[in-house]
């Protein structure tokens, strides 16, 4: 009953194309965000922060950055995981060499020079479509996990080959390093997810959302409209770019501390973070967002139930939990191929007209 | 209408091949500022590759084409959307992942100039420019009749519809020339003769050029003001409709002619 339009009179373009139409929906997003803000921090502890929050804030910034590549665009990529490898090697880089520099604009910076690293890597595009794209993206994957690896100077020639985060500080917040508190972390990655999502949203909404989405549906058509493919192909590799480098950045720096690249940035990182877009729902905001935390609490979850509350031991329970995963895409693709986002609408849709059919 | 033969566009001497095919031999024309100007021929004739040579999808090997009294050189066809030129395709080519609302809007690109950073903060300068846009496309919707399917997402219209959407986001942009390939191409009388009123309506109202290929030799005889005839990449007729309706070699070209 309280989701409603009727009474909603919208008298300005500017309230047509508002985010939330449905004052509900308002409300629940100001709520989330007040929740996120002001009773998570106090309440976090160094298990939800690693287990659940931070990995979840950040691979939504990742899945966000693919999904205006992938989902609006229409460009497959399969480099994701190479290029938040950039995002954490640049960010290892840039604080070692300037000890002074402030943590927010490292994993801005970081987040710069990945967008610089994917539009070269996104050349190809302007050739190759479709699967031959991915191939040539799989190509950026491997060669740059190859080279931070190979290439001592990018983890200062230390003897493990593996780079780690020094203590930096936001204020008097110590934000990475082992002594950082659970809270401060959350905090800082809240705040990048909260700005990336707003800017992702207000791209997405406009002029050049709207040249993305004409170079997916129909490239011819969007040429004669006056879209150039050079600069809409390449500003969305750019745009994700910098979405997936801040995500690799936050990712090294805050929430791992110490990374092996071939752990951390394989190609299995590029097939999780595109998973979460497809099943989340390509081109949906909020669909980055249920993708994440379908890929990132499912499994939390599913371990909590079978371990803690059924007592199976800790490796069939391992096991259990990729099957049921694997099923459960499988469901939701069946049910809705456009991904949980799709539901989310269909839902919404329900409600509207709730408690009549039609 | 504006008939003070103005050239809007003089097309050339145009020789298009595809390899040993030749789509387009020598053919001239020009098309005056604010007239309809139809393309008509049998399949195969090479009209939609002469509208393709105009907005840039082929690069004619031989010929020149004018626009405003200037020689153009080998432009894209984004470069040419910005020029002023709008289409339609005889396939609709419409954007299927987005609302009517979104497809039309998409046809004032060449209009919005804000940059990146402003769309990123999008309060202030890039929003006002959103809703100055929105203006102008609400006008098309109107003009188009077709304010009931602004949200719907085109996949989900009826094929009439989506001709008229399509031909809204040409609308939208506020060509000075707009193309047209079978705008008419598989409707019913009624769609038909709604279709004519809109182009007729652009083309008073707004002075819009236009060009047109159209099958329907009712529709093209009624609605153009000139007509040029192709048959097998060949010009055959140019002139009024009158003209050509009387000329030897189109009757030829459309009955056939025994071979004595």
């Amino acid at each position: 009953m309280l989701y409603r339009e009727v009474g909603e009179f919208k008298t300005s373009y500017a309230q047509d194309s508002q985010t939330f139409p449905i004052k509900f929906d308002k409300y629940r997003y100001y709520f989330v965000v007040l929740v996120g803000l002001l009773f998570v921090p106090f309440v976090i502890n160094d298990y939800w922060a690693n287990a659940v929050f931070l990995p979840f804030l950040i691979y939504a910034i990742a899945s966000l950055g693919l999904n205006i590549l992938t989902g609006y665009c229409g460009q497959v990529s399969l480099g994701t995981g190479g290029f938040m490898a950039v995002g954490a090697y640049a960010s290892y880089k840039l604080m070692t060499a300037f000890p002074d520099l402030n943590i927010l604009i490292i994993v801005l910076l970081s987040g710069v020079i990945t967008a610089f690293v994917g539009t070269l890597f996104g050349l190809p595009s302007l050739r190759i479509k479709g699967f031959y794209l991915a191939v040539a993206t799989l190509a950026a994957q491997f060669f740059l996990i190859w080279l931070f690896n190979k290439v001592g100077w990018f983890y200062n020639y230390s003897a493990t080959g593996m780079i780690t985060s020094p203590d930096r500080s936001f204020g008097n917040f110590l934000i990475t390093g082992p002594n950082a508190t659970p809270a401060s972390k959350y905090l800082f990655c809240f705040f990048f997810v909260f700005l990336l999502a707003w800017i992702a949203r207000n791209l997405t909404r406009g002029k050049i959302g709207r040249s993305w989405m004409a170079i997916r549906d129909m490239d011819i058509a969007a040429e004669i409209i006056g879209v150039n493919p050079l600069i809409a192909k390449l500003s969305a590799f750019a745009i994700s770019s910098f979405y997936v480098g801040i995500a690799g950045a936050l990712f090294f720096s805050v929430y791992l501390g110490a990374v092996e690249v071939t752990e951390a940035f394989s190609i299995q990182k590029s097939f999780i973070v595109l998973f979460m877009v497809i099943i989340g729902g390509l081109g949906s905001i909020f669909g980055s967002f249920a993708g994440a935390a379908f890929m990132v609490l499912l499994p939390v979850a599913l371990k909590n139930l079978l371990v803690l509350q059924f007592g199976w031991p800790v490796d069939i329970a391992a096991h259990f939990e990729f099957i049921i995963i694997g099923g459960l895409i499988i469901f939701f693709l069946i049910v809705e191929p456009h991904g949980l986002a799709q539901l989310w609408n269909l839902l919404k849709q329900k409600l509207r007209i709730w408690p009549f059919p039609y | 209408m504006n008939k003070e033969n103005i050239k809007m566009m003089d097309i050339k001497n145009i020789v298009l091949r595809f390899g040993g095919v030749v789509a387009i031999q020598n053919i001239s024309f020009d098309i005056f500022k604010g007239e309809i100007r139809a393309i008509i021929g049998p399949n195969g004739a090479g009209k939609s590759s002469m509208l393709n040579v105009i907005n840039g999808f082929y690069h004619p090997q031989e010929g020149e084409v004018w626009f405003r009294g200037k020689k153009r050189g080998s432009m894209k066809p984004y470069q040419i959307a910005h020029q002023g030129i709008a289409r339609t395709f005889q396939n609709i080519a419409l954007f299927k992942g987005m609302t009517a609302l979104d497809n039309i809007m998409t046809g004032r690109f060449t209009h919005m100039k804000k940059g990146i950073f402003s769309q990123m903060i999008w309060e202030g300068g890039a929003s006002r420019e959103e809703y100055e846009n929105r203006e102008v496309v609400e006008k098309v919707i109107d003009f188009l009749e077709i304010q009931h399917i602004r949200k719907t997402p085109v996949g989900a219209l009826p094929y009439g519809l989506q001709k008229r959407v399509e031909l809204g986001r040409a609308l939208a942009a506020e060509p000075e020339l707009l193309l047209l390939d079978e705008p008419m191409a598989g409707m019913n009388v009624e769609e038909k003769e709604d279709m004519s009123r809109y182009i007729l309506d652009v083309n008073s109202e707004f002075e819009t050029t236009v060009a047109l290929i159209e099958h329907d030799m009712g529709v093209v005889m009624d609605i153009s003001d000139r007509v040029v005839v192709m048959d097998y990449g060949k010009k055959i007729g140019d002139g009024t409709p009158d003209e050509v309706r009387n000329n030897q070699a189109v009757i030829d070209a459309y009955l056939g002619v025994s071979e004595h």
